[in-house]
């Protein structure tokens, strides 16, 4: 594959919104990025920026007014399980147990497989992400951080191409946050995703991203590109993971 | 709701005679309240001399009377079966109809409007109608109730598809699911607990249509024994007895349904 043929390719995309009083508020102000295959990429950028604007063009919630958005070459029209999104306050369906949630993508068509065979597929994941023993059990019944593993295992069930995390960790407390830094990072070394997070946590994208791109303010561009070549596990308090930490927070004003 | 419980709280609270004394004090003031207005009642009639408001006693043996020539229960039993037929009918149409005008968004605004007009409109005001198209037998109170207690249920229903948070919806669209299974799977377990809501409320009317509906020219029923009572002899101690008998049957109807919100599908609504 060349280098040309990007997993995801995103060519100069704008959105804006209209307001009550008609009044048009441009979001996403022209934006291309192109992501490889199996690339982890991290878009840092200020609140309120139009992050998660551009997160649901990139997964088909939204279309872009200009510009377009492709995947293997094909434009992306509505959301797709080749793509899951996975964002901050979680959509692990509350009135299916653990097993059932994670056995609910399994029954796009593409997947045949007999209802044993889906759920002992569930229960395979459930145990990868470290929920076994609650396969039974109701999110309700589930702490913050179980929850988020439900909603990762869902995920991975079917296999998807691409995932897109949408700050996926804030909702979590901090140390539950580094946690699953780890446990994401573990379940990506076993298969290879390419991965677009979008987060406000410079050192969450240090710690996880091949490459960090920084957004400008509204309507947002790329501001700022940047290559983090160091060896996984990172420490964060090593002298070039600060360097370019700061280095980042200068980009974003800080 | 009790108080917030203290770390310097009685240790009890937690054992069994904690929960007994817990049970005691949110069981003993209604009854209190309720021994009260039996003693008043009582008082009023033999300080009245009222020679056609019975007296509590009278009441209990005026019931009695019906419990031991059986015509109570063959009256109870024809109340609830009109409300069986007439709720289940109800139920069966405001489902697929309100789940379908919460999806459909034109069926909504079509039929919508419709709908808020005719829900107004007591269930007493259909009598007329209710006799002139099925007759004084028993089709006339399964008509009612069912008008009075379908478009509650409908405008629950459809308020609970509204309200499904876009989150799970777009997690659906996300996996590429089939329609049946974003049916079966998201939109009716997630709208199941405003269902809920709307039977508990269809069948509280449903229970307050009947007994007017049996008033008017049946031969059966809690409402025509009340009637009956009346007119056959100012028995009015079987018109107390009958009143309270509906407000009894009508607590467990309702302690019923509530029961569906205990299915492990819906607790999720109802913790934190």
């Amino acid at each position: 594959m060349s280098v040309e043929s990007a997993k995801i390719v995103v060519e100069a995309i704008h959105k804006s919104f209209t307001g009550a009083r008609g009044d048009v508020l441009p979001v996403v102000g022209g934006i291309s990025l192109d992501v490889a295959d199996g690339e982890f990429v991290a878009v840092v950028g200020p609140s309120g920026c139009g992050k998660s604007t551009l997160m649901n063009m990139l997964a088909g919630f939204e279309t872009p007014d200009a510009g377009a958005v492709r995947i293997d070459g094909r434009p992306v029209a509505a959301p797709s399980p080749k793509a899951i999104v996975i964002s901050q306050h979680g959509s692990v369906f509350p009135w299916l147990t653990v097993q059932q949630n994670l056995m609910f993508g399994l029954n796009a068509t593409e997947h045949a497989e007999s209802r044993q065979e889906r759920a002992a597929l569930a229960d395979h994941y459930a145990a990868m992400v470290g929920l076994k023993g609650f396969e039974n059990a109701y999110p309700h019944e589930l702490s913050g951080g179980m929850l988020k593993r439900v909603e990762l295992a869902r995920a991975f069930i079917v296999k998807p191409e691409i995932l897109y995390l949408d700050e996926p960790f804030s909702a979590l407390d901090a140390l539950m946050n580094l946690r699953m830094r780890n446990e994401l990072l573990r379940i990506l070394a076993e298969e290879r995703h390419t991965v677009v997070l979008i987060t406000h946590d410079v050192e969450e994208a240090i710690y996880m991203a091949d490459r960090i791109v920084v957004l400008s303010p509204r309507p947002t561009k790329i501001q700022a590109s940047f290559q983090v070549d160091l060896p996984h596990p990172r420490r964060i308090a090593s002298v070039e993971a600060q360097l370019l930490r700061e280095a980042i927070l200068k980009e974003l004003g800080l | 709701m009790a108080l917030e419980p203290h770390e310097d709280e009685d240790p009890r609270m937690s054992t069994g005679q904690g929960r007994w004394d817990g049970w005691l004090a949110r069981t003993l003031p209604p009854l209190g309240v309720i021994a009260l207005v039996i003693a008043l009642w009582w008082w009023i009639v033999v300080r009245t001399e009222s020679a056609i408001f019975p007296t509590p006693w009278a009441v209990v043996t005026g019931a009695w009377e019906l419990v031991a020539d059986g015509t109570l229960f063959e009256h109870i039993g024809a109340s609830l079966m009109r409300v069986g037929l007439g709720f289940g009918l109800a139920v069966l149409v405001a489902i697929p109809l309100g789940l379908w005008m919460g999806w459909v968004t034109p069926a909504f605004r079509t039929l919508n409007p419709v709908f808020q007009m005719l829900r107004p409109i007591s269930p007493i005001a259909w009598i007329p109608l209710a006799i002139l198209w099925f007759g004084v037998g028993n089709l006339s109170p399964v008509f009612l109730i069912f008008i009075s207690s379908v478009f509650p249920m409908i405008v629950q229903t459809t308020s609970g598809v509204h309200t499904i948070e876009r989150r799970y919806l777009r997690a659906a669209a996300n996996f590429g699911v089939p329609r049946g299974v974003l049916f079966r799977q998201v939109v009716i377990p997630a709208v199941l607990p405003e269902i809920i809501v709307g039977m508990r409320i269809g069948i509280g009317v449903a229970w307050l249509v009947v007994v007017a509906a049996e008033m008017i020219a049946l031969h059966s029923g809690l409402g025509y024994l009340i009637m009956d009572s009346r007119n056959a002899g100012n028995r009015y101690d079987l018109v107390v007895a009958s009143m309270i008998i509906i407000g009894l049957i009508g607590l467990l109807l309702d302690g019923l349904t509530r029961l569906l919100e205990r299915l492990k599908m819906v607790r999720w609504r109802y913790v934190r």
